[in-house]
């Protein structure tokens, strides 16, 4: 039987749903699954992770000093020495904004075989589905080798449910900042409490059309009332309307929402790259003509200005 | 300083890109240099500018044809190329393997550049394992970086606004971000420049890596087709409001 580490993001001390829909993945296959968790587990995370078929919770003790705990270094080491002492076969993580920097750490310091952004993982053949080509293609890749670790796509699988026996062990990371990598500073920005674009179910997403940064609050008003998280096209970040952090393509961010919903958004083939995968797409645009209006679920002809103050209004 | 640029010569991203077969795409489209790439050369050269003693080379490991690409680098900044020529489609792990080697075959590395991913393979990950070869500390998706007194310190971003400012040892590896700079088309008299700059090639098995232990090996490929049939959704503003709404709450189930 394959044992199988997963690397558990938390939020606040809770288990993220995008983490759980991880173990449901790796349950597909019979498998020994052991919950690699770095940011403490109390006894609610540790049920929790039971209830969706987890064996063997492994607390890597982590510093709890900031400089220490976000260290991506120190992260990946705890890590790399765990699923070392553990003698993992497959290891799981999320290819989320944090998992970015740190999963691929973690496969440099294994030498091990990795895929970002999976879509879905045979574990027989250790074959995982992930976009390719600014998302045109869908690639298999087949990893070879004494340990194979897949980044999995949040929201790629739905978490269910699959009660286990759970025990809890403990395999101490070393919590040794290197002297050549120091985290100095870190900024969880002004909105850290906004969901984030990577794991949102609903994205509302603005372009051009929103015409200036005024207008484009109306992106973030119909957010919030929807609990969404805000999108953007790379000219709305250009133009300065919003951060780099909320462009969405090929040249941003991807994601895999159930729903995105485009005001003002012509449909790029850049743009798609980064949304094609979301399950709904309901877009509006005043041109019938703009790409995205053929290529999405709803299409709504209209005026942003004048759909989109209805909608916060009426939500 | 000796400033390394690991660049890789991909399809551009407007392409339409077709299949050959299960594995292999049509390569007959435009190929150029990957954009975080750019931001890499970008850097490396405004890193020059500062420190002008230093040498940029361009390393790419790829077919006979990224000769194009080693001289858009070179148009950019950089003052040397080196392509290891393959026709083979490396993994990451071969290709960091394959850029460790040749830079290690060529000089003494004070910092070295990539991109944050390549985006036709996407992979994301061969800067770490530059870095693990070579035992310097990486970061990823560099969106600010200062060089002074031996040390980097880098701003880098996470998603949501969110960045971590890192103090690195040189020599070290950066992935750059596109908040990094702002790529400039380089100038014709660049261009013409960059034709008699030198570039060395040397073949991917006269560098006599050790294989890696394990391997990531393309089985199939297919066009990633999601034709969707919209429906449309009309009558005044309002009532295509309460509509969306109606579709969020009952058919999406996303909304209470
Ligand atoms: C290498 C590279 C990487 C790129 N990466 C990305 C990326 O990651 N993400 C990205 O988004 N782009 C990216 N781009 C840019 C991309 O090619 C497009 O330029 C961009 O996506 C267009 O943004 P837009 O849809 O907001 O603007 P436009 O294409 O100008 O579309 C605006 C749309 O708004 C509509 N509109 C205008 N006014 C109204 C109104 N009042 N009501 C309703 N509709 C209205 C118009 O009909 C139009 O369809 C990249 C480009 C390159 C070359
Ligand atoms: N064949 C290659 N030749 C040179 N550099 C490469 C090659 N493949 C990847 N790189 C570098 O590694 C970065 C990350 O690539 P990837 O891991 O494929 O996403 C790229 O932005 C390049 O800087």
């Amino acid at each position: 039987m394959k044992k199988t580490g997963i690397l558990i993001e938390l939020e606040n001390g809770r288990v993220k749903e995008t983490s759980l829909g991880m173990i449901t993945l790796a349950a597909r296959t019979e498998a020994d699954l052991h919950a690699l968790v770095l940011d403490g587990v109390d006894d609610t995370a540790c049920d929790i992770l039971a209830q969706y078929g987890i064996t063997t919770v492994v607390d890597l003790a982590l510093a709890s000093d900031p400089e220490i705990r976000l260290n991506p270094a120190v992260r990946a080491d705890a890590a790399a020495q765990a699923a070392q002492k553990l003698q993992l076969d497959v290891i799981f993580g999320l290819s989320s904004a944090d998992g970015k920097d740190f999963i691929p750490r973690v496969a440099a310091l294994l030498d091990a075989p990795l895929v970002m952004d999976c879509l879905d993982v045979d574990l027989e053949k250790n074959i995982a589905r992930t976009s390719q080509y600014s998302g045109k293609v869908l690639a298999d890749i087949q990893l070879t080798g004494d340990v194979v670790i897949f980044g999995i796509r949040p929201n790629a699988v739905q978490p269910v449910p699959s009660p286990a026996q759970t025990k809890k062990i403990t395999v101490p990371a070393d919590n040794t900042v290197p002297a050549d990598f120091v985290l100095v500073s870190w900024d969880d920005g002004e909105n850290s409490s906004r969901t984030s674009l990577a794991e949102a179910d609903i994205i509302v997403a603005g372009g051009r059309g929103l015409k200036n940064k005024d207008n484009f609050s109306l992106i973030f008003d119909c957010a919030e009332k929807m609990n969404a998280a805000v999108g953007a096209s790379r000219v709305a970040v250009d133009e300065g309307w919003v951060s780099y952090a909320y462009q969405v393509g090929q040249t941003g961010e991807k994601v895999n929402p159930q729903v995105y919903i485009t005001f003002g958004i012509s449909g790029s083939i850049q743009h798609f790259a980064g949304m094609k995968t979301a399950r709904m797409i309901i877009a509006v645009n005043k041109d019938d003509n703009a790409a995205i209006m053929a290529n999405c679920d709803y299409q709504v002809q209209g005026d942003v200005f004048e759909i989109l103050p209805e909608l916060i209004r009426q939500l | 300083m000796q400033i390394y640029v690991c660049i890789k010569h991909v399809p551009d991203s407007a392409a339409n890109i077709h299949l050959l077969d299960d594995t292999r795409i049509d390569e007959k489209v435009a190929f150029l240099l990957n954009p975080y790439d750019e931001h890499a050369v970008t850097e490396a050269a405004a890193l020059k500018k500062k420190a002008a003693d230093s040498e940029i080379i361009a390393v790419c490991i790829g077919k006979p044809d990224a000769e194009k690409t080693i001289r858009t680098a070179m148009a950019m900044g950089a003052d040397r190329g080196i392509l290891v020529e393959t026709d083979e489609a490396c993994d990451s792990m071969t290709t960091a393997r394959a850029l460790h080697a040749a830079i290690v075959q060529d000089g003494s590395a004070d910092i070295i550049f990539t991109g944050k991913e390549s985006i036709d393979s996407e992979g994301m990950q061969t800067q770490f394992r530059i870095g693990a070869l070579f035992g310097f500390p990486v970061v990823t998706n560099a969106a600010f970086l200062d060089v002074t007194s031996g040390k980097a310190v880098v701003t880098c971003e996470l998603s949501g606004g969110r960045t971590r400012t890192f103090e690195l040892a040189l020599p070290c590896v950066v992935g750059a971000g596109r908040g990094l700079n702002t790529p400039a088309y380089p100038t014709f008299p660049d261009v013409v420049k960059a034709r008699k700059k030198p570039i060395k090639t040397i073949s991917l098995d006269s560098l006599s890596i050790t294989p890696a232990g394990g391997s990531a090996k393309t089985v199939a490929l297919a066009p990633l087709v999601q034709k969707r049939h919209p429906k449309k959704i009309t009558g005044t503003p309002a009532d295509q409001a309460k509509e969306i709404i109606r579709i969020l709450q009952k058919e999406a189930k996303v909304l209470a």
